[in-house]
């Protein structure tokens, strides 16, 4: 009959409304500023660079090595590398970023910048209310603004944070485990030739070093590693079968030279230790 | 105690009056009542504008607006000071004047309604003998403002939805005066207070409400029916819609102009809802005789929201109907059902009383709903569609 679907739509919007009252489940909104849906896992927007431990400025795990500056797209990267080097987590003298600054209104979110850093010292972060009433000074972040704990990481994206900290891990295990090697062999020799006193004592100093850093880090939390040891280990790959066959004495002329200059290790093969990593 | 609540507002006015001069007293009576009315509907309407909201949103599962003040009941306050402060454009090419006419035409000529209409007893502005006729000749000069404003805008959105109001107010009008017009027939009078009189008397505490007949019930749906078109609501908002015509007629309308485009339709609403309560609801009156110690102005009123929410509940819940729809269903469908309706109520009139006028009228009218509705249901077959080229 005419007008009785009119009724039935009345008697469903009547049922609408009165349920809307009734049924939270009814009701679909949800009241963002007091109350917001948590963020999907793989949530991104702006960068952030991430420390370990209590201290932002020692714990920043970027060493100023400018490849994220470098491949950043539309480049609202802008980093100083400091003239010093100050010590880092585990008191290696360290090249760190002087200034480290992101330009989020040019930022354009492509993740570029966290795919290519060795060191997984830059992160996206899922925060999104930057809103500023400056429109140059307030979306240009320096390291401060930046630097988020890895706590803070491990929050926002668990899976890949705990990832991370485990192939950190397992690198730091690697260079450790090769470290030890080195002092057994250097300890060996010196066993070995106990009338030359001078040589045997230098041999042993050296790979005393690492050694000792040893007991300070493992007494932290495991996902701490160095930058030192990310640096050999990143570009273990290829040198360990080749010089490993050397001898140990060469072996850890080597690893200490990497140490020493991981910035220039790294920088000649970013794309060796950032595509395997994905 | 409960005459002296009833009568509330009218001795008010008096005690008022009295400090004044005799030859003062009826010009300034009549200054006051305007006063009331101008002010108490816009805040009827600052009301139901958020009422409005917050029960179309409940209506779709939402919240509405609940940001500004508690439940966001101060939102009309924050409309109004928007509007108020936003620029107040004029197209170049408008019609300057009539541009800023229209707006105010429509808000006059929709209050001058509420001279006639009975708020309670004793309450109305002027008896007028006529007063009916009045309203309804009132009501009928908001068209010309709506294509004051579609024309002058010089804006084709304007123009097509001013046409498009013009078109529809037209024949709904046929529609809302023929169904007023059995009223009138039955009562003998186009005074709205002799109309709400004629309704005032119980039966078994029960009212004798025009609605509560064959004719009266089946006028006060064809009534409802002319009245939302005529005010250009939903499901009849075409000279509006906002997905077809920007904003129809007021499109090139901003600011405080606008608002009082939105101000004047509301208020229509308002008084198509308080004529509809006054000729088949019974006016002020209270439905059961038992509640009669209830102010007459609060069943006024009371009736006046009721049928906003049911205004409200229509919209929610109706789609936009097409041009010719519409018009299919004034002239095809509520124009006989209003004619035949005026026979049935001149059968009424002259079987007298018992039961089978009941019966006889009901079964007309039933018969004609069924019939006419069927036929407009039918679904029509229409042919491949061809086509004849110019030469």
């Amino acid at each position: 009959m005419l007008g009785d679907g009119i009724l039935k739509g009345l008697a469903e919007t009547a049922k609408n409304f009165a349920g809307s009252f009734v049924s939270k489940e009814r009701m679909t909104t949800v009241e963002y500023p007091e109350e917001r849906l948590p963020l999907p896992e793989a949530a991104r927007n702006f960068p952030f660079l991430v420390y370990d431990g209590d201290d932002w400025e020692k714990g920043l795990r970027c060493v100023a090595c400018q490849i994220c500056e470098k491949e950043c797209p539309p480049k609202c990267i802008y980093i100083e590398k400091s003239k010093d080097k100050k010590p880092d987590y585990v008191g290696k003298p360290q090249i760190y970023p002087a200034k480290f600054d992101i330009d989020i209104s040019v930022c354009m979110s492509c993740q570029i910048c966290v795919e290519v850093c060795p060191f997984e010292a830059i992160k996206m972060n899922t925060e999104f209310e930057l809103a500023t009433d400056d429109r140059f000074g307030g979306l240009l972040l320096d390291r401060k603004q930046l630097a988020r704990s890895n706590e803070y990481y491990h929050e926002i994206h668990p899976t890949e944070a705990s990832e991370v900290d485990a192939r950190l891990a397992e690198e730091k295990a690697k260079v450790e485990a090769k470290a030890k090697a080195a002092a057994e062999a250097a300890a060996a020799k010196a066993a070995a030739a106990p009338s030359a006193n001078t040589p045997a004592s230098a041999a042993v100093a050296k790979p005393q070093a690492p050694v000792e850093a040893k007991p300070a880090t493992a007494g932290k939390a495991a996902e701490i590693a160095k930058a030192p040891a990310m640096a050999t280990a990143a570009s273990e790959p290829k040198p360990v079968p080749g010089t490993g066959t050397d001898g140990p004495a060469p072996l850890t002329a080597e690893d200490q030279k990497n140490a020493e200059t991981p910035a220039k290790a790294n920088a000649r093969e970013p794309k060796a230790q950032g595509e395997p990593k994905e | 105690m409960t005459e002296r609540l009833d009568q509330i507002f009218v001795v008010l006015k008096h005690w008022l009056l009295g400090y004044l001069p005799e030859s003062w007293q009826t010009p300034v009576g009549v200054v006051i009542s305007v006063v009331c009315i101008i002010g108490l509907y816009p805040a009827l309407f600052a009301i139901t504008t958020v009422l409005e909201r917050k029960g179309v949103g409940r209506i779709q599962n939402r919240l509405g607006p609940n940001r500004v003040g508690p439940y966001g009941i101060l939102q009309p306050m924050a409309d109004g000071i928007k509007s108020l402060t936003k620029e107040d454009i004029v197209p170049t090419s408008a019609d300057a004047v009539v541009h800023f006419l229209a707006p105010i035409i429509l808000v006059v000529t929709v209050f001058m309604g509420f001279a006639v209409l009975p708020m309670g007893r004793n309450m109305v502005l002027v008896d007028m003998d006529a007063g009916l006729l009045f309203y309804f000749a009132m009501g009928a000069s908001t068209e010309l403002s709506v294509f004051m404003a579609g024309w002058s805008s010089r804006n084709k959105y304007s123009l097509l939805g001013a046409m498009r109001a013009v078109a529809q107010m037209i024949s709904y009008e046929v529609a809302l005066l023929l169904s007023s017009v059995v009223i009138v027939m039955m009562t003998g009078s186009l005074s709205l207070v002799k109309i709400v009189e004629a309704q005032n008397h119980y039966s078994y505490g029960l009212p004798h409400w025009f609605i509560f007949t064959p004719w009266g019930f089946a006028a006060f749906i064809m009534y409802a029916i002319a009245g939302t078109a005529e005010t250009n609501r939903s499901p009849f908002d075409l000279p509006e819609g906002e997905s077809e015509l920007v904003a129809g007629y007021h499109t090139e309308y901003s600011g405080f102009k606008f608002a009082l485009f939105f101000l004047g339709e509301y208020v229509a609403m308002f008084s198509i809802s308080g004529l509809g309560s006054t000729l088949f609801l019974g006016g002020w009156m209270a439905p059961f005789a038992a509640l009669q110690f209830i102010p007459s102005w609060i069943w006024f009123f009371g009736k006046l929201f009721v049928s906003m929410g049911v205004f409200i509940w229509v919209r929610g819940t109706l789609p936009r109907l097409r041009q010719d729809q519409l018009m299919n269903f004034a002239w095809k469908f509520v124009l006989p059902m209003c004619l035949l309706n005026l026979f049935v109520a001149a059968l009424w009139r002259f079987m007298g009383d018992g039961w089978l006028r009941w019966v006889v009228c009901s079964a007309i009218l039933i018969l004609a709903y069924v019939s006419i509705g069927r036929e407009g249901m039918r679904r029509k077959q229409f042919g491949p569609r061809s086509y004849r080229y110019a030469e």
